[in-house]
């Protein structure tokens, strides 16, 4: 059995003090002896970004990449390398703007990889920058008259690419992030996690609606599958579908708890789990938390995995193929 | 009818016609024949990027070229010796290809006023009365009555289905014409179109109407026997265009390596042929990916030899200058890399189905930062099999990216090939690091510590106890750990340039063909790289005819050059550098040895002619 401290390398950690990342290492670092896999079995693959660094800290192997295309990369190493565990750490920027195209893919195909994407809703290595999950009108040193470009919302696009597993969780969660890992970890395809992360320097309290502990005991929404929606204090509130088929936020006093729609992480249909993601346009208020949908569906290679069996390995069946179709011989 | 049979050292043949008028199907079987009766050949198909251009224009000419003879041929040929034009257009747009006293086969029942006027001919150039064609041989056949009218009768075959055969028609006059077996084309008809019956019986009908055309008309009164080259080397031969032959290559090169080989690409004209050709091989254990993106293909290939594969990517110049950070990366990774460029015309979308040497200086240098990494030109079709598997053995052993150029030309060109013997085919070493049980026992793992050669350890994830990690970023020397140390930056550059300039220690000095030794006190020296090799050296041939003295040289390796390079250009007074580009390799050349090489350049999205050459030649010989 493996420890936390087997997971650790040796390289010194140089993230800004108060950052988020040390909270999610800690806590991927410590659930990664749960999984039951040898280290050199598990690769952190990272694009470019404060993110990006997470693979130098993880004792497994790791391949810090390139700006936005580790998607990629690992797509090409778990269609070789079905015996691995991987894990891709990525930024708001990383895999939603540089690497879109990779990582839309990516969930289309089903890759059997972890993506781990850490929204900070800023560019932090670049030294502040708006990003694409930025709030319109965020006043940044590239927008001084504020973003006039609508962000994304990082599940509804993992959701329209009809990822197979879409979850939400926070970087100071010491429970719900870890319980989300290991739901990822047991997922056989993509699994893609959104984690709110905390920029200190440049975009500090973005996610205190939710974080604070005050303040996201009101706005927490946590999903569990098979379970009517609700959250608060005392779960006086819910989420309800309304006559027009949106998704509303009720108070359960009003409606009854019969109305709440009972969350199904399994629906083969993405719609709702869309609506779910959509519920919040910005994480300032009441915020679904938790794991969105998962599904089962064939993955990325798995013919091929099939006929790796037959595949040429010798002199004899090189000859072979070598040899195909009409030849002649010159004396 | 009693007809003569004439003898031919070597022949050269045209299909052309529309488009959709099945000319690279009939070319292609045309060769298979040529092929299985012995004789050497070269091939050159040329057709338009557009599918289907508007029918009967000139920019919808598509057309096939086979030179075939008795004895060793380079090149499909400058000047055809038969044209055959099934229509206006195809006679217009290969005309002045022809020399005088070429034969035009010409599909007659094509040459209707409104297919006049699409070619822009003002009247019909086969009729007697007009000179156009005065110095030609001109045979009028009424290909599509003919074939229409053979397939009468048959069940299920309409009118429209019989037309569509006359390519099989032209197919069977040329068969008879130059006395190519017709039972393998007859097997061949029968397979293609097993599935459709109406189809088959309109294509056997249409092959054998040609043929028994041939035999009857007394528009041919000769035919005509090219026999079996007997200058060649004894062996097993197969027939092979360069996409067919660096498939192999890469193919061989995996099981003499024991890795497994994954191929990525996004479609591009000339090169999704590779990915098609390679993707038929899912069976045989390859792993084809088609990526959404030219970026995504070459980080899939990167991935994959990150985890001890063999990754290949392919593409053509436009996907070039999209992977140029990868192979960036794969260079700071020190992790093999084969990434295969079809050159073609550019820049940009240029002309996709035309063909270029002009990325040459894109391959060495186009990356940003000094990122140094070896150059392979395959020099023929078959050449395409060596230089693949060459390539495949570099990146492995050397752990580094290769950049093999191809061309256009090369990869749809076609030509026999000896099939090489699998088990005298080099073994290439991956050299894998070993794995550790236990942290404790040992030193730690130095991922970027290195052998003689320069050559740091490979430990593909898995491997026990060596868990480390890599990155883009610039590496401490020997720990692999991130540096940004300025000394430690000066020596990691350094030390990745040496260990490719090292490889130049294992490579065979090129070598000059002089064919004999008069020619080895030439005035000239011709050296070349990549598809003009053919063109070279029977530009070469032509010139040694005319009692000139000639010697050529080729280049596989560009990058690093072949020890004896330097000297080779100065045991010579002058010195030609033919090349489909405005004079990139001259002027490498130029620079690296201060030999004031001669450019011949063509930039017409053509192969390089003999013909041309051998004037260039001559030119260069007597300024």
């Amino acid at each position: 059995m493996h420890s936390k401290a087997d997971f650790q390398s040796d390289q010194e950690t140089r993230w800004c003090p108060g950052c988020g990342d040390y909270a999610i290492l800690a806590a991927v670092q410590g659930f990664m002896p749960e999984l039951g896999i040898p280290p050199e079995r598990i690769v952190f693959m990272t694009g470019i970004g404060c993110a990006g660094r997470f693979a130098y800290y993880m004792d497994t192997y790791g391949m810090h990449g390139i700006h936005g295309r580790a998607p990629a990369l690992a797509t090409g190493l778990a269609t070789t390398r079905p015996d691995l565990s991987i894990w891709i750490v990525t930024g708001d920027g990383d895999a939603l703007s540089i690497g879109g195209n990779h990582l839309i893919h990516a969930l289309r195909r089903n890759v059997p990889v972890k993506i781990l994407l850490f929204n900070n809703q800023i560019y932090g290595l670049t030294k502040g920058q708006a990003s694409p999950t930025s709030e319109r009108g965020k006043i940044t040193k590239s927008t001084p008259f504020g973003s006039h470009d609508r962000p994304f919302n990082p599940l509804a696009l993992a959701l329209g690419a009809e990822a197979t597993f879409v979850a939400r969780t926070l970087d100071t969660d010491k429970q719900h992030l870890p319980a989300v890992l290991r739901a990822a970890a047991a997922h056989e395809g993509t699994a893609f996690v959104e984690i709110y992360q905390n920029c200190p320097v440049f975009n500090e309290g973005a996610f205190d609606a939710l974080r604070d502990r005050a303040q996201g005991a009101l706005n927490r929404i946590p999903l569990k599958h098979g379970q009517p929606i609700r959250f608060g204090p005392d779960g006086e509130r819910g989420v309800m579908r309304g006559a027009n088929g949106d998704l509303c936020v009720v108070d359960v006093a009003d409606v009854g708890e019969d109305a709440l729609l009972v969350h199904d992480a399994h629906r083969e249909d993405p719609s709702l789990a869309f609506a779910l993601a959509r519920l919040a346009e910005r994480p300032t208020g009441p915020t679904p938390i938790g794991i969105f949908r998962a599904v089962e569906r064939p993955l990325h290679g798995a013919t091929a995995v099939r006929n790796a069996d037959r595949a040429v390995t010798n002199v004899a069946q090189l000859d072979a193929l070598l040899h195909a179709g009409d030849t002649w011989r010159v004396a | 009818m009693g007809k003569t049979v004439e003898q031919r050292e070597r022949v050269v043949v045209r299909f052309a016609g529309d488009s959709g008028d099945g000319m690279q199907l009939v070319g292609g079987r045309f060769t298979d024949a040529t092929a299985l009766l012995g004789n050497d050949l070269a091939t050159l198909p040329d057709f338009p990027a557009e599918i289907r251009a508007p029918a009967g224009t000139i920019p919808g000419v598509s057309a096939f070229q086979i030179h075939f003879a008795s004895r060793d041929i380079l090149t499909p040929g400058d000047t055809p010796n038969v044209l055959v034009a099934m229509n206006p257009a195809a006679l217009k747009a290969n005309l002045a290809t022809l020399e005088r006293g070429a034969t035009i086969i010409a599909n007659e029942d094509a040459f209707t006023r409104r297919n006049l006027e699409k070619a822009g001919y003002a009247g019909n150039p086969l009729d007697s009365g007009d000179d156009a064609l005065a110095d030609f041989r001109v045979i009028r056949v009424p290909m599509t009555t003919l074939t229409t009218r053979a397939a009468e009768g048959l069940e299920g075959v309409g009118t429209r289905d019989a037309a569509r055969a006359k390519n099989l028609f032209a197919l069977g006059l040329l068969s008879w014409l130059y006395g190519r077996p017709a039972d393998g084309t007859q097997r061949w008809i029968e397979a293609k179109f097993a599935t459709r019956p109406a189809a088959r019986a309109a294509n056997l009908a249409a092959f054998r109407a040609g043929w028994s055309f041939g035999e009857t008309t007394e528009l041919l009164d000769v035919q005509y026997r090219v026999a079996p080259a007997t200058d060649v080397a004894p062996g097993t031969y197969r027939q092979v265009n360069g996409t067919t032959a660096t498939a192999l290559g890469l193919l061989a090169a995996s099981v003499r390596s024991g890795l497994p080989l994954l191929l990525a690409s996004y479609p591009i004209t000339p090169a999704s042929e590779l990915l098609h050709e390679l993707s038929r091989h899912e069976g045989a254990g390859v792993r084809t990916i088609q990526a959404e993106d030219e970026i995504a293909a070459a980080g899939m290939a990167l991935g994959a030899s990150y985890g001890g594969h063999l990754g290949v990517t392919a593409t053509s110049g436009p996907g070039m200058d999209l992977k140029a950070e990868t192979i960036g990366l794969a260079a700071m990774l020190e992790l093999p890399l084969v990434v295969i460029d079809v050159q073609r015309a550019g820049p940009s979308t240029g002309m996709p189905t035309k063909t270029e040497q002009s990325d040459l200086l894109l391959a060495l240098h186009g990356r940003h930062g000094e990122s140094p990494l070896p150059v392979l030109a395959a020099a023929t079709p078959a050449d395409c099999f060596e230089t693949a598997f060459e390539a495949a053995r570099l990146a492995v052993e050397y752990r580094t990216p290769v950049i093999l150029l191809s061309d256009g030309f090369l990869s749809n060109s076609s030509e026999p090939w000896r099939i090489p013997d699998a088990a005298a085919l080099p073994e290439i070493d991956p050299r894998f690091a070993h794995g550790r049980v236990g942290t404790e026992s040992g030193e730690p793992f130095l991922p970027y510590a290195r052998d003689a050669r320069g050559v740091r350890p490979w430990a593909p994830p898995g491997t026990q106890g060596l868990q480390h990690r890599i990155g883009g970023l610039e590496k401490q020397d020997r720990t692999g750990n991130i540096s940004y140390d300025s000394a430690n930056h000066a020596t990691m550059t350094r030390l990745r340039a040496a260990r490719i300039a090292g490889i130049q220690r294992e490579l065979r000095a090129v070598e000059v063909d002089a064919t004999d030794a008069d020619n080895e006190d030439a005035e000239l020296l011709v050296l070349g790289w990549g598809s003009s090799y053919g063109a070279i050296r029977a530009a070469a041939r032509r010139v040694r005819d005319r009692g000139l003295k000639v010697a050529t040289a080729h280049l596989r390796h560009l990058d690093p050059l072949p020890p004896n390079v330097g000297s080779l250009l100065r045991a010579y007074p002058r010195v030609l550098v033919p090349e489909l580009n405005s004079g990139q390799l001259a002027q490498l050349l130029r620079a690296h040895f201060l030999v004031d090489v001669q450019s011949h350049t063509k930039i017409t999205g053509q192969p390089l002619f003999a013909a041309e050459l051998e004037d260039a030649i001559v030119d260069a010989l007597q300024s």
